[in-house]
C-alpha cells in the first residue's frame, strides 16, 4: 500500500509545484516586446502562457462567465469599472509589488475614477483613439490642405466620399466612435443620455457607407501595405503600422493625429481575476512589468505610453520626445474620458451601433 | 435487457449533449441581467432548501422574448439568415451533385483517391481555410491578380466584405456535406436499373432525371440539411468573409451576448433559432414517415 501511495505522493506534489510556476496573461495582440516574455521566464522561472485579444468585450465576457483560468487580464478603463463592481478581480497585495513606487501619479490620479484607491489594477499603457492617415492617398483624393488632425476629415460626408474608393476603416468600439461623434457636434462625449446619444447616429450613419470596414486590428496591416487611407484607431497601432510601413520602404507615410477637437484617452489596466489559479504567480508577472526597464521596453516597443515614471528615463527619443504619444500639455487637457454604460444605456449604444453598421 | 441498454446509448448522448445544454440555455433565457458573475439572475441556490427552489421558479418569465418581438432587427436578421442559408444550400447541391455522380460513376479503384480528396480539406483548420479566402477574394487578391492579368476586367471586383463572398465562403467550406451522402446514395445504386430504363426507351437524360435522380433523394435531403442547419446560424464566415452590412443571427447573438452582455436575451434569440430550425425538421420527418408508410 505504502509503495503505492509514495510515487502517487509525489506526482500530486510535482503537479502542484509545477502548477505554481505558471503564469497564463491574457493581453491585447500587438501589444508587448516579445523578447520581454522570454525575459519574464529567464528571470523567474515560471512559465509564461501568453495569449492575446482584439476586443474588450471578448475579454469581459470570459471574466464575467468566471474560471477563465487566467492569472493576468488587461482591460480598459470602463470595463475595469464594471468587472471590478461584478467581483471579478481580488485586490492587489502590493507588499508583493515592490515595483509599484515607480507608478506615474498623473495616471493614477485619472485611473482612480475607475478603480478608487487603484486597489486592483495597474497602469500598463495609454493612449488617445485619433486619425491615421496616409499622407500621400489623402492629398491625392483630398488636396495637400486635408484636415488630418480634424474629426472633420472622418466625419464630413463629402471628404469621406471622395476617401471611399482608398478605403477607410473605423474600429468596431461603439464605446468610442459615439463619444468621437458626439464631440464633433458639441455635444459632452461621456453623455450618458439616450436622447443625446442618439444624435451620434446622424454623424455616423452619414458616413458609415463610406467605410470599408469596422474592424479593431486589421487596420495596422491594412494601414502599413496602403490597402487603405485612413483609419480611426489607437494611437500606437497607427505608429505601429508607421514603423511597418518605415521598414518595408513601401512609400507608404502614415501620420497619426488626436484630433483638435478632443480625443478619447484610455487606459488598459492589468488586473488579476478574483479566481485567478495563481495569484502569486500573477504579482511576480505584474512586478517585472512595472520594473522601469522593462517597461520602457515595453514601450519602446509598442509606441504607447505608460503610466510608469521610472521608466520616463530610458524612453528612447522616438517615444518619449513625440506628442502622438506622450502629448505635451495642451493636448493633454484637451483630452476626455468617458465612463461604462449602464445595462439599459449600453443596449441603446450596442443596437444604434448595428444600426450604423447594418443599416438596420 | 441488453436491447434496452443499446438504445439508451444514443439516448444518454442526446441527453447530456442537447437535451440538458438546451434547458440550461432556456433557463437562462427566462432570467434577467445583473452586473454580477454569472451575469444574470437568478441562479439557482439549492442550500436554501424547498424554499428557495420555488423562488428561483417565480423568478424567471419570458420577458425577454416579448422583447425580441419589440425591435424589427431580430426577425430581420432572422429572415436575412434563412435567405442566405437558402441560396448557400442550393448553391452546395448545384456544385455538390456533379461531382458526387462523377465520383460514383468513376471506376472503381479510383473512387477512395477521390473520397479522399473531398475529406483532404477538413485536414486543415477551417479557419486558416476561411482566411486564404480573405487573401484570395481581397481587392489586392490573387483572384483579382489573375483576372487583370488576363484582361477580364479593367479594375479590381469588390468581393471581400460582401455577401457573395460570404456565398462562397459557406459553399466552399460545407461543400463535402453535401458531396458525400449523395455519393453514399449514387455509388449504392444498381446500375441495371438504368440499363432497364434506357431498354425500355428512356433517353439517358430521361433516365438520369427519372431513375437516378429520385434513387438519390435520400442522400439530397441529407446533404441539404447538414449544409442548411449550420449555415443559418454560422458566425465565423460572415464576420471574415462578410461586409458590416451582411446581417445574420449570429452575428447579432454575438453582439448580444459580447456588447450588451445581455445573456438572457442572447439565450432567447439562440432559442427561436433552434425552433425555426428544429419545428420544420420533425414536420418533414412526420410526413416522410407517413409516405413511408404509405409506399408500403
Amino acid at each position: 500500500m505504502k509503495s503505492t501511495l509514495a510515487p502517487l505522493a509525489a506526482i500530486v506534489l510535482a503537479a502542484t509545484t509545477a502548477q505554481a510556476e505558471e503564469v497564463r496573461v491574457y493581453n491585447w495582440s500587438d501589444y508587448i516586446d516579445e523578447a520581454l516574455l522570454d525575459k519574464f521566464e529567464a528571470e523567474t522561472g515560471i512559465d509564461l502562457i501568453y495569449d492575446v485579444f482584439d476586443s474588450n468585450e471578448v475579454l469581459e465576457t470570459k471574466m464575467l462567465a468566471g474560471g477563465s483560468g487566467y492569472d493576468v487580464v488587461v482591460p480598459s478603463g470602463t470595463f475595469l469599472q464594471r468587472q471590478i463592481s461584478a467581483g471579478a478581480f481580488q485586490p492587489l497585495d502590493f507588499s508583493k509589488l515592490p515595483n509599484a513606487v515607480n507608478l506615474w501619479d498623473v495616471i493614477k490620479s485619472r485611473t482612480e475614477q475607475y478603480d478608487p484607491g487603484n486597489a486592483h489594477a495597474i497602469n500598463y499603457m495609454w493612449g488617445t483613439t485619433g486619425i491615421g492617415a496616409n499622407v500621400g492617398k489623402v492629398a491625392e483624393a483630398l488636396g495637400p490642405d486635408a484636415p488630418l488632425n480634424s474629426l472633420e476629415l472622418v466625419f464630413n460626408p463629402a471628404n469621406m466620399e471622395k476617401l471611399a474608393s482608398c478605403g477607410v476603416h473605423f474600429l468596431d468600439a461603439p464605446a468610442e466612435l459615439i463619444p468621437a461623434a458626439l464631440k464633433y457636434i458639441g455635444e459632452d462625449p461621456d453623455s450618458h443620455d439616450p436622447d443625446v446619444i442618439a444624435k451620434a447616429e446622424g454623424v455616423l450613419s452619414a458616413v458609415a457607407p463610406y467605410v470599408q470596414k469596422f474592424h479593431s486590428s486589421e487596420y495596422i496591416n491594412a494601414l502599413a501595405n496602403g490597402d487603405i487611407c485612413v483609419a480611426i484607431g489607437w494611437s500606437g497601432d497607427v505608429l505601429q503600422a508607421r514603423d511597418r510601413a518605415a521598414e518595408a520602404d513601401n512609400g507608404v507615410e502614415i501620420v497619426y493625429n488626436a484630433p483638435v477637437e478632443g480625443a478619447l484617452m484610455w487606459f488598459d489596466m492589468m488586473a488579476i481575476p478574483a479566481d485567478a489559479p495563481n495569484p502569486d504567480a500573477a504579482h511576480v508577472f505584474l512586478n517585472f512589468i512595472m520594473d522601469a526597464h522593462n517597461m520602457a521596453d515595453a514601450s519602446n516597443y509598442v509606441y504607447y505610453a505608460n503610466g510608469n515614471l521610472a521608466s520616463q528615463e530610458f524612453l528612447v527619443e522616438d517615444v518619449i520626445g513625440d506628442p502622438a504619444i506622450y502629448p505635451d500639455k495642451a493636448t493633454l487637457e484637451n483630452l476626455y474620458t468617458t465612463t461604462p454604460y449602464s445595462a439599459k444605456v449600453q443596449r441603446v449604444v450596442t443596437r444604434l451601433w448595428t444600426k450604423i453598421k447594418s443599416g438596420t | 435487457m441488453r436491447r434496452y441498454a443499446l438504445i439508451a446509448v444514443p439516448y444518454l448522448w442526446l441527453l447530456a449533449l442537447f437535451l440538458i445544454p438546451f434547458l440550461i440555455v432556456v433557463k437562462i433565457s427566462l432570467s434577467d441581467t445583473e452586473v454580477s458573475i454569472p451575469p444574470y439572475t437568478p441562479t439557482l441556490d439549492l442550500s436554501g432548501g424547498w424554499q428557495s427552489v420555488k423562488d428561483f421558479f417565480a423568478a424567471l418569465d419570458f420577458e425577454n422574448f416579448v422583447f425580441l418581438t419589440t425591435d424589427d432587427l431580430y426577425w430581420k436578421a432572422y429572415l436575412s439568415s434563412l435567405k442566405i442559408a437558402a441560396i448557400s444550400t442550393v448553391l452546395t447541391l448545384i456544385v455538390g451533385y456533379p461531382i458526387a455522380y462523377g465520383m460514383a460513376r468513376a471506376e472503381e479503384s479510383w473512387r477512395p483517391t477521390l473520397l479522399m480528396l473531398v475529406i483532404l480539406p477538413f485536414w486543415t483548420s477551417f479557419l486558416i481555410r476561411v482566411y486564404a479566402w480573405m487573401g484570395i477574394l481581397s481587392n489586392e487578391g490573387y483572384l483579382n491578380q489573375l483576372l487583370l492579368s488576363l484582361g477580364l476586367i479593367g479594375e479590381p471586383l469588390t468581393i471581400l466584405n460582401t455577401n457573395t463572398a460570404v456565398y462562397i465562403g459557406i459553399v466552399y467550406t460545407y461543400l463535402p456535406f453535401m458531396i458525400l451522402p449523395i455519393y453514399a446514395t449514387l455509388e449504392r445504386m444498381d446500375g441495371s436499373l438504368l440499363e432497364a430504363a434506357e431498354d425500355l426507351g428512356c433517353s439517358r437524360s430521361g433516365a438520369f432525371w427519372l431513375v437516378t435522380m429520385p434513387l438519390s433523394r435520400p442522400g439530397i435531403i441529407a446533404g441539404c440539411f447538414l449544409v442548411f442547419i449550420p449555415s443559418l446560424g454560422e458566425f465565423v464566415i460572415p464576420s471574415l468573409l462578410g461586409g458590416s452590412r451582411t446581417l445574420m443571427i449570429g452575428k447579432v447573438l454575438w453582439e448580444e451576448f459580447f456588447s450588451n452582455r445581455d445573456w438572457p436575451v442572447a439565450s432567447a434569440v439562440a432559442v427561436i433559432l433552434l425552433l425555426i430550425l428544429i419545428i420544420p425538421i420533425i414536420l418533414f420527418q412526420r410526413n416522410e414517415q407517413k409516405q413511408r408508410e404509405m409506399d408500403q
